[in-house]
C-alpha cells in the first residue's frame, strides 16, 4: 500500500513543492525510483500498526494519562535502594544537562567543535579519580554492572588467569551480568563466604580459595550490597596481591566522601555505579558505568573511551581530545579491548557537575548526613519487638536488612504499601540463608519523621 | 535533626579508625554560580543538533523532538525506583510493553528485549542468542561472518561472546560478494552479521538469497539495525529473513545521543528464539503489566534492571508523533536527501563503488582523486567544513573506501541546509587545488585550532586526569 504523503512538522522537505524540486535535480519523476533496488518480494504491502497524535497537545495528554499510572517514589515514603538511589539532584545538574550543545552531539570525534563535552568528560575522569585514587577512569561504561563485567574481562586479558572470586552477598544483578560477560571466556566463578553474624569476609575460606590455581580476581563491594562496611580490607588485600591476583573493587562513590579510598587498599580495579551522582532513577536507566584502574598493564586493557588533555598543534592553547583509540573497537575490530562504542557520556557530565557543585566538604558533609539517618533508623528500628534490625552486627552507610524474622516479609510489604510506605527489597528470594529480610535504604532526602513513620507503622503490621 | 546527629556521634565512636578516609577528596570548591558558568561555557564550546546539520554517516544525526524532553522530565518518570511494586509502575510498564510491540511490527519480528544501553551491546546480546540457540543443538559453530565494510562494534561483539570472526570481502558494486560468502560458511558457521542498507549506503539487493545461503548452512541471521531509517515502512529485517535483530533507539528514533551516550540498543528476535531474550521482558495478561523473569533458557542479563527507560520513553513519544505515515516519510525524505547530495558532489568527489546506482539514506565520497592531486587529505577538508560552521560526515569509514566521506544528512535538514553543505564542499574542494596550503590549517573559525592528537598520545604527554600536570 503506498504511503499517504504526508507533510510532519519534523521533516522540512515533506512539503510537496520543495519534494519535488528535489526530485528533478535528481532527476527521478518518483519517491519510489529511489527504492526500486529493494526487491518486490520482500517489500512491506501493507501500513504499518502503529498509532498516530497528529498534534503535540494530543500526544503530551496521551503521555500524561500514561504516566500518571505511575506512583512514584515522590508519592510514597519509598526505602528502596540496593543499587538505585533516590538522593537529591541539585537543579544546576539538571540544567547542564538539558542544554542542547551537550545533549544533541554525538561522540567527539571533530575535537575542535567539541571541547564542551571533552573537557567535562576529562572533568569527570579527573574526579573519579580524586574520589577512588586510581591513575585513570574510562569516560563510562553503561552501568555498575556491565562496568564490573568488563573489569573481569580486563583481568583475565590481563594475568591470563580463569577463576574469579566473589562475595556471597553480592548485588544480585551485577551477579548476573558478571555471568553473562565472561561466560563466553570460560571463566569460572567461586563465591567467598562472608560471616551471616557480621557480614565480614571469611578470611580463611579466602585463602583457600585462593590457594587454587588460576584466580584472576578477586571482587568485593564496599560498602556491601547489605549496606555494612566490611573491616579487613588491607587483609584480603594482602592476601590476593600474594598471589599474584588482581583486586577489584564495587564503590559507591558517594560513601567515598568519608570511607578510605580504594587506592589505599592498592586495588586494582575500580568499578560502581554513579547513578548516586546526580542522575535521576528513571525506573533503573540511563545509569552509568564508572571504571577506574591503576598501572601501565591494565591502561591498555581499558575498555572504552578515555579523554586526554593535549594542545593545538601550533602549542597556544591547552585541547582535549579522545586518546589511546588503538583499544577501540572503530581501530581493533574483532581484537578491540572491548565492543563498547556509545556509552554514557551524558550522565557522566551530568556527575561532574554534581561532584563541582558539592565540592570536596560537600561530599563529605553528605556521606555522613547519610551516615547519620542510617545509623538513627537502625537505632529507631531496633527498639521494635519482632523484628531484627541490622541483620549483620556491623557498621552501615545508606542501607541495612531488616530480618522480619517469623513474618512473611511479602505480607509486610503488602501492609506497609496499603499505609503508603514502600518497604525495602525483599531479598528472600536470591538470599534465603537471610529468610525474610529486606533490605532498606535511607538517603538523604529521608527525614526523621519519615524513618519515626515507618518505625510506628512497622511497629503496628508486625503486631498484627 | 538533633536526634539524628546524636546517632551520628555515637556511630562516628564506633568507626574503627581504620576505614576512614584520611583526606578529602581534592573535588573543586567553587561556588554555585561558577559551576553554572564553568559548564555553560563549555557547552557554547560544542557542537549539537540543535546547531545544525550534522551529517555524520551511519550515525542518524537528526533533530531530537522537544517534546519527549519535556515529558521525560515528569517526576512520574523520573523518581520511579526500578524495584518499585509493579502495582505502582503500571504507567511506564505500558509504555515499555507498547514500544516493545511498535518495534516488532517496523523489524518484522515476533518479540523484543528493551534491555542493552546501546547498539553495540544489543549486538552482544545477539552473538549470545545465537551461541545459547547453537549450544542447544548441540553443535561446535564458532564463526561469525561479517562483511568488511561492517562496523566495527559487530567483529568486536561477535569476538566478546566467544566466536571467531570471518571477514568476506565485498564486490564491486560494493555488495556482499556471494562467492566469497559460499565459501566461508560451514558447518562451523553459527550466523552471520550486517546491516541493510550496508555501510555504503546501498541496499543488499541480494538479501533474501544471503539469509537462505546462511540459513542453510545452519546460521542464523543477525540485522545490526543502525542503517533502520532508510526502510520504516518500506520493508523490515524480518521479511528479508533476519532472525535476530538491534534497534539503535539514538539513531533512528531521535534519541539525543548525548555528546557519545546514553543510547539503547533493543534486540528483536523470531517466535523460535524468543526464549533466549535476557531477562525480564515486559508482559500484559489483560489486566496488568509485569516484568517476566520466568525463562530458562535465557542468556541472562547484559545490565542491570530494564534498559535505559527515559530512552525508551522518548523513543514511544517520536514513533507516535509520526505515526505509520509519517515514519515512512522519514525514510522518504532521508533517502530524497542523500541522494541529492550524491547527485550534487559525485560532479566534484569520487563515488566510490556503484556509479549510477541510487543510495538509500547515505552516500559515500571519497577524496583520494583530490589528496592525489593536492596533497590535501579527508581530514583537512573535515576541519575546513569545521570553519564553514558545518559538522563533517563520518571520515575514513567503512574501512574499504579510501579517505571516506560518509554523509548521512537525515530527513530533518531543510534543503537549504542542505545546500549549505554541498556548496562548502564544492567550495573547499575548489579551494584544495587552488591553495592547498591554506586548507591545512584549517579550522581557525572554531574555539580552538587543530587538535595535536599525536602530543594527546604519546607517552611522554599522557594526560588522563588532571593529576598528570599537578
Ligand atoms: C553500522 C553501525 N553498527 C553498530 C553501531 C553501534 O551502535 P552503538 O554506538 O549504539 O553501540 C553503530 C554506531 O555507532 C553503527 O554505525
Amino acid at each position: 500500500m503506498k504511503s499517504k504523503r504526508i507533510t510532519h512538522r519534523f521533516i522540512p522537505n515533506s512539503v510537496e513543492e520543495i519534494e519535488g524540486e528535489i526530485l528533478a535535480a535528481i532527476g527521478v519523476s518518483s519517491l519510489e525510483e529511489l527504492f526500486s533496488s529493494i526487491p518486490k518480494e520482500v517489500r512491506l504491502k501493507r501500513k504499518l500498526e502503529i498509532p498516530y497524535y497528529p498534534s503535540e497537545f494530543e500526544l503530551k495528554s496521551h503521555c500524561k494519562e500514561i504516566l500518571d499510572k505511575n506512583v512514584s517514589a515522590d508519592e510514597i515514603l519509598c526505602f528502596l535502594g540496593a543499587g538505585i538511589y533516590n538522593h537529591y539532584i541539585p537543579s544546576v545538574v539538571k540544567e547542564i544537562i538539558g542544554r542542547a550543545e551537550f545533549s544533541t552531539a554525538y561522540t567527539p570525534y571533530q575535537p575542535e567543535v567539541s571541547q564542551g563535552v571533552l573537557q567535562s568528560l576529562f572533568e569527570y575522569q579527573s574526579m573519579i579519580c580524586e574520589l577512588t585514587g586510581m591513575d585513570y577512569a574510562n569516560c563510562s561504561m553503561y552501568d555498575g554492572a556491565s562496568a564490573l563485567g568488563e573489569a573481569c574481562r580486563m583481568s583475565i586479558r590481563a594475568n591470563g588467569k580463569r577463576k574469579i572470586l566473589i562475595p556471597k552477598f553480592i548485588n544480585p544483578e551485577r551477579f548476573e551480568v558478571l555471568k553473562t560477560y565472561v561466560e563466553p571466556l570460560d571463566a569460572k566463578i567461586a563465591k567467598y563466604s562472608q560471616s551471616l553474624e557480621d557480614g565480614q569476609a571469611d578470611l580463611r575460606d579466602i585463602e583457600a580459595k585462593l590457594g587454587e590455581e588460576d584466580v584472576t580476581c578477586l571482587y568485593m563491594e564496599q560498602p556491601s550490597y547489605f549496606g555494612y562496611l566490611e573491616q579487613n580490607l588491607d587483609e584480603i588485600s594482602e592476601r590476593v596481591h600474594k598471589k599474584g591476583a588482581l583486586l577489584i573493587m564495587g564503590i559507591d562513590p558517594i560513601s567515598l566522601g568519608i570511607f578510605r579510598e580504594p587506592s589505599s587498599y592498592q586495588a586494582d580495579i575500580v568499578v560502581g555505579e554513579g547513578q548516586a551522582l546526580g542522575l535521576s532513577m528513571n525506573y533503573g536507566g540511563p545509569l552509568l558505568g564508572i571504571l577506574a584502574a591503576r598501572g601501565e598493564l591494565l591502561l591498555r586493557q581499558m575498555p572504552g573511551r578515555i579523554v586526554g588533555m593535549t594542545t593545538t598543534q601550533d602549542g597556544r592553547f591547552l585541547a582535549f581530545c579522545n586518546v589511546l583509540q588503538t583499544r577501540e573497537q572503530h581501530i581493533r575490530r574483532e581484537r578491540a579491548t572491548s565492543n563498547i562504542c556509545t556509552n554514557e557520556a551524558l550522565m557522566a557530565i551530568a556527575s561532574a557537575v554534581f561532584l563541582s557543585l558539592l565540592g570536596p566538604q560537600g561530599l563529605k558533609d553528605l556521606a555522613e548526613c547519610i551516615l547519620a539517618k542510617t545509623s538513627y533508623a537502625i537505632k529507631r528500628l531496633s527498639e521494635i519487638k519482632g523484628i531484627k534490625v541490622p541483620s549483620f552486627n556491623a557498621i552501615h552507610f545508606k542501607e541495612f536488612l531488616i530480618n522480619y524474622q517469623k513474618k512473611d516479609c511479602y505480607e509486610i510489604h503488602k501492609e506497609l504499601l496499603k499505609r503508603g510506605i514502600h518497604g525495602g527489597k525483599i531479598v528472600r528470594e536470591e538470599f534465603p540463608e537471610l529468610g525474610n529480610s529486606a533490605l532498606y535504604c535511607v538517603t538523604e532526602v529521608i527525614k526523621k519523621e519519615h524513618i519515626d513513620t515507618l518505625a510506628s507503622n512497622l511497629e503496628e503490621v508486625i503486631k498484627y | 535533626m538533633e536526634e539524628e546527629l546524636k546517632a551520628l556521634e555515637e556511630i562516628k565512636a564506633k568507626i574503627p579508625e581504620k576505614i576512614l578516609r584520611k583526606s578529602l577528596a581534592k573535588l573543586p570548591e567553587l561556588s554555585e554560580v561558577e559551576v553554572v558558568r564553568h559548564f555553560t561555557r563549555l557547552s557554547q564550546q560544542n557542537y549539537g543538533v540543535d546547531l545544525g546539520i550534522y551529517p555524520l554517516g551511519s550515525c542518524t544525526m537528526k533533530y531530537n523532538p522537544k517534546i519527549s524532553e519535556e515529558i521525560v522530565r515528569s517526576p512520574k518518570l523520573t523518581q520511579m525506583h526500578p524495584y518499585q511494586d509493579m502495582s505502582l509502575a503500571q504507567g511506564i510498564l505500558r509504555i515499555m510493553y507498547e514500544l516493545q510491540i511498535y518495534l516488532s511490527k517496523i523489524t518484522g519480528m515476533d518479540k523484543f528485549s528493551l534491555q542493552p544501553a546501546a547498539g553495540a551491546q544489543g549486538e552482544f546480546v545477539g552473538a549470545l542468542i545465537m551461541r545459547a540457540y547453537h549450544r542447544d543443538r548441540d553443535k561446535r559453530r564458532n564463526e561469525i561472518i561479517v562483511p568488511d565494510s561492517s562496523h566495527g562494534t559487530n567483529p568486536a561483539s561477535a569476538s566478546m561472546a566467544g566466536f571467531k570472526v570471518i571477514v568476506i570481502p565485498s564486490n564491486d558494486e560494493g555488495l556482499v560478494d556471494l562467492e566469497a560468502l559460499k565459501a566461508s560458511l560451514s558447518d562451523r558457521t553459527a550466523g552471520m552479521m550486517i546491516t541493510n542498507p550496508n555501510t555504503l549506503g546501498l541496499f543488499e539487493v541480494q538479501i533474501a538469497e544471503i539469509a537462505r545461503m546462511v540459513h542453510e548452512a545452519g546460521g542464523l541471521m543477525y540485522y545490526d539495525g543502525a542503517n533502520l531509517n532508510a526502510i520504516l515502512g518500506k520493508v523490515r529485517p524480518g521479511d528479508m529473513g533476519f532472525d535476530i535483530v538491534h534497534v539503535n533507539l539514538h539513531k533512528t528514533f531521535a534519541v539525543p545521543h548525548g555528546g557519545g551516550g546514553p543510547g539503547a540498543g533493543p534486540v528483536g528476535v523470531k517466535d523460535y528464539l524468543k526464549d533466549y531474550l535476557p531477562i525480564p521482558t515486559v508482559e500484559f495478561n489483560g489486566k496488568e503489566y509485569y516484568l517476566d523473569y520466568n525463562k530458562e533458557k535465557s542468556i541472562g542479563r547484559v545490565r542491570s534492571f530494564y534498559g535505559n527507560v527515559a530512552h525508551l520513553v522518548r523513543a514511544y513519544i517520536y514513533l507516535l508523533a509520526l505515526g505509520p505515515d509519517g515514519l515512512e516519510r522519514v525514510s522518504e525524505i532521508s533517502v530524497l536527501n542523500a541522494n541529492y547530495i550524491m547527485m550534487k558532489l559525485s560532479k566534484y568527489y569520487d563515488l566510490p563503488k556503484a556509479k549510477g546506482k541510487f543510495r538509500m539514506h547515505e552516500v559515500v565520497l571519497s577524496s583520494s582523486k583530490i589528496k592525489r592531486d593536492t596533497g590535501v587529505r579527508t581530514m583537512d577538508i573535515s576541519k575546513a567544513l569545521l570553519d564553514k560552521g558545518i559538522h563533517p560526515p563520518t571520515i575514513y569509514f567503512p574501512l574499504i573506501v579510501e579517505e571516506a566521506l560518509m554523509i548521512e544528512p537525515t530527513e530533518t535538514e531543510s534543503k537549504e541546509e542542505l545546500d549549505r553543505l554541498i556548496q562548502a564542499m564544492i567550495d573547499i574542494r575548489e579551494q584544495a587545488y587552488k591553495d592547498p596550503e591554506s586548507l591545512l590549517n584549517s579550522p581557525q573559525n572554531t574555539t580552538i585550532s587543530r587538535v595535536d592528537e599525536l602530543k594527546a598520545n604519546h607517552p611522554k604527554s599522557l594526560k588522563l586526569t588532571w593529576r598528570y600536570i599537578r
